[in-house]
């Protein structure tokens, strides 16, 4: 657009947030919701310039039901839409379905790219597109960040740049290969013999799309494949076929438990030497192409340097459960780097922070949080009638607790008038709260894998928990529910 | 350093192969907690089995401070193994990283690595020689 200045010129803002996608966008939404003054800057030139690239083989493995029991401009109907970004307005609710041909309950990257940039543009999301950030500094409590547009002061950073940096495991070698990044047109492995590093997600998309070309594939990491994680991994839904074919024993893809020792590259292709994790051997296998698809790590720029404490091999920030650096105050992640606040895992299991279905929550009580902390907006505190019928209705319907399963809870506390809806909150910090007596719900997951719904009291300080018996219809609002949670709530003072 | 050298260089794991620790890198999954974090909840159902890789952690009954953990040192395995909620609080004395292995792969882990077993259980009974006041 010639002749339109671009938004927010280099200077001083209450807050920055830097990246365009999902992450950044939602973030932005809420902010200004919030009444929070702040400037959005991007390297890329459009909003959502990841789905441009990613996933490879264009299909997302995250859930739309265009048509589902509810209406789409309904809270419920998020629960049924894991890709839209939210919204209060009716107009700006459930985007991404109205762009898909419904091939498939899982958008291409194209449709879901549409439903991003519509967002971004109905929204009337102003980002100063084409300017990129370089390096980082504290000055007093504000946070600078250089860009190649000038110095951006603030009180707080949003960094929703994604975890899109090509990351190598420490394999003697692989650097030979190439990365997932640059594995782009199937045709090219015709009739090849193709060795993938890494079991995960873009390791089983990438076997999954050359299943029809390769000659054959293997699949290799130290850690065994968990059957039960599986089960509840959005992945099952799309690229499981490579492992079907070899836990029933089929030929030509190799699912292999083992730690590689060196990679060497000769003249017609490449030679890995492998030891057995699970299994005692050695196998030494001649192949024609060798795939790092071991991950991605957040582009954190000069942050490390400046003291960025990071988790998971160094590939995303370590955070607090308000997405807060544990390390540098005032540095705050969305997007899918807030998958570096673990919560309280209970039974080891995570957050849903890696997909837009969880992390657009996220953005919302970090964008409220971040709004509090700046003494911008002080929470409103709606007054709440029948507390065990609240949270029994936000049990059987809230999607921010059903999507962030044992993360995010909706909390009602003591107001000056009586019972307020303290709204929703990490679980972790409520339970570390001493803001006075209050109860929560969550969603969680047993150790048989069942929902259950929990809830929790704190009295004086003291916490206690109580795991309501699960409903096949997660409907939790009938007599029997009523009941329990009354016998629950009763150690709450009047 | 990766998972795996901090792994190796810690007594719970120097019975095992280098293969054998890199496995249990790459099965399970870092945390790191701010100074004054909590960690393990007295009460609460679901705590994992956390290994120290880096800082110190502190055990708090109430008030009282039962007990200080450094790098190597582990909590949560009473509750992980007996499925019990623990009895004491964990707290983050410094920054803290630790390994953190789910309650129900625990005792998986530990039947297919019994030199691992034996080593919990030595380290369980000097703590239980030096302190009676162990129980988180």
């Amino acid at each position: 657009m010639a002749g339109v200045a671009p938004p927010f010129p280099p200077g001083d803002y209450d807050v920055t947030v830097v990246g365009s996608g999902p992450g950044g966008l939602q973030t932005s939404y809420w902010l200004r919701r919030f009444g929070v003054q702040h400037a959005v800057l991007s390297r890329d030139g459009t909003p959502a310039g990841m789905f441009q690239r990613f996933p490879i083989f264009q299909r997302l493995i995250t859930w739309t039901k265009p048509d589902a029991p509810v209406a789409r401009t309904t809270r419920e109907y998020e629960w049924y839409d894991h890709n839209s970004l939210l919204a209060d307005e009716p107009e700006l609710k459930a985007l991404v379905p109205g762009f898909m041909d419904r091939a498939f309950d899982l958008p291409s990257r194209s449709e879901m790219e549409a439903g991003i940039a519509a967002f971004a543009n109905k929204a009337a999301l102003r980002v100063r597109y084409g300017c990129t950030w370089e390096s980082t500094r504290h000055d007093g409590d504000r946070v600078v960040l250089a860009t190649t547009d000038g110095d951006y002061s603030s009180r707080a950073v949003v960094f929703a740049v994604g975890v899109t940096k090509p990351w190598f495991a420490a394999v003697p070698g692989l650097e030979h290969g190439a990365h997932y990044v640059d594995a782009m047109e199937p045709e090219r492995y015709a009739d090849r013999t193709v060795f993938i590093v890494g079991k995960r997600n873009s390791g089983f998309e990438l076997a999954q799309g050359l299943l029809p070309w390769a000659r054959s594939i293997f699949l290799a990491s130290p850690r065994p494949v968990q059957t039960s994680a599986l089960a509840l991994s959005p992945l099952r839904v799309r690229y499981l076929h490579p492992y079907d074919e070899y836990a029933r024993g089929g030929p030509g893809t190799y699912v292999l438990d083992v730690a590689i020792e060196r990679i060497d590259r000769h003249a017609n292709g490449f030679r890995v030497v492998a030891n057995g994790t699970t299994w005692d051997g050695r196998l030494v296998l001649d192949v024609d192409d060798v795939i790092a698809a071991t991950g991605f790590q957040t582009p954190m720029g000069d942050l490390p340097r400046i003291g960025l404490v990071t988790v998971n091999d160094g590939r995303v920030p370590a955070l607090t459960p308000f997405w807060e650096s544990v390390s540098l105050p005032g540095v705050y992640f969305a997007g899918n780097a807030s998958q570096g606040a673990k919560g309280l895992a209970k039974r080891g299991a995570g957050a849903s922070s890696t997909a837009v279905n969880g992390f657009r929550y996220n953005a919302r009580v970090l964008a409220q949080h971040i709004a509090e902390t700046l003494n911008v907006r002080t929470s409103e505190q709606a007054p709440i009638a029948d507390l065990g019928s609240f949270l029994l209705h936000e049990l059987s319907t809230a999607p921010e607790l059903w999507v962030q399963k044992g993360y995010l809870c909706r909390v009602v506390g003591r107001g000056r008038t009586g019972l307020v809806d303290g709204g929703v909150l990490p679980l972790a910090h409520f339970l570390d709260s001493r803001d006075g007596d209050a109860a929560a719900a969550s969603v969680e997951v047993d150790e048989r894998g069942a929902i259950v719904p929990t809830i929790y009291v704190r009295r004086a300080g003291e916490i206690s928990e109580h795991l309501l018996t699960p409903h096949p219809l997660h409907e939790y609002s009938s007599d029997v529910y009523t009941k329990e949670i009354e016998h629950v709530l009763r150690q709450l003072p009047a | 350093m990766d998972v795996a050298e901090r792994l190796a260089q810690l007594a719970l794991f120097a019975d095992l192969t280098p293969m054998q620790v890199e496995a249990i890198a790459h099965s399970f999954e870092e945390s790191v907690f701010q100074a004054d974090e909590r960690v393990l909840r007295r009460g609460l159902s679901g705590g994992n089995f956390y290994v120290i890789l880096e800082g110190e952690a502190r055990v708090v009954a109430g008030d009282r401070v039962l007990r200080t953990l450094g790098r190597g040192d582990f909590f949560g395995e009473i509750a992980a193994l007996t499925g019990e909620t623990p009895s004491a609080d964990v707290v983050a004395e410094s920054l803290l990283r630790c390994l953190m292995i789910p309650p129900q792969e625990l005792e998986r882990l530990l039947l297919e690595r019994p030199q691992m077993m034996l080593r919990l259980l030595r380290m369980e009974a000097r703590r239980l020689q030096t302190s009676g006041e162990w129980q988180a």
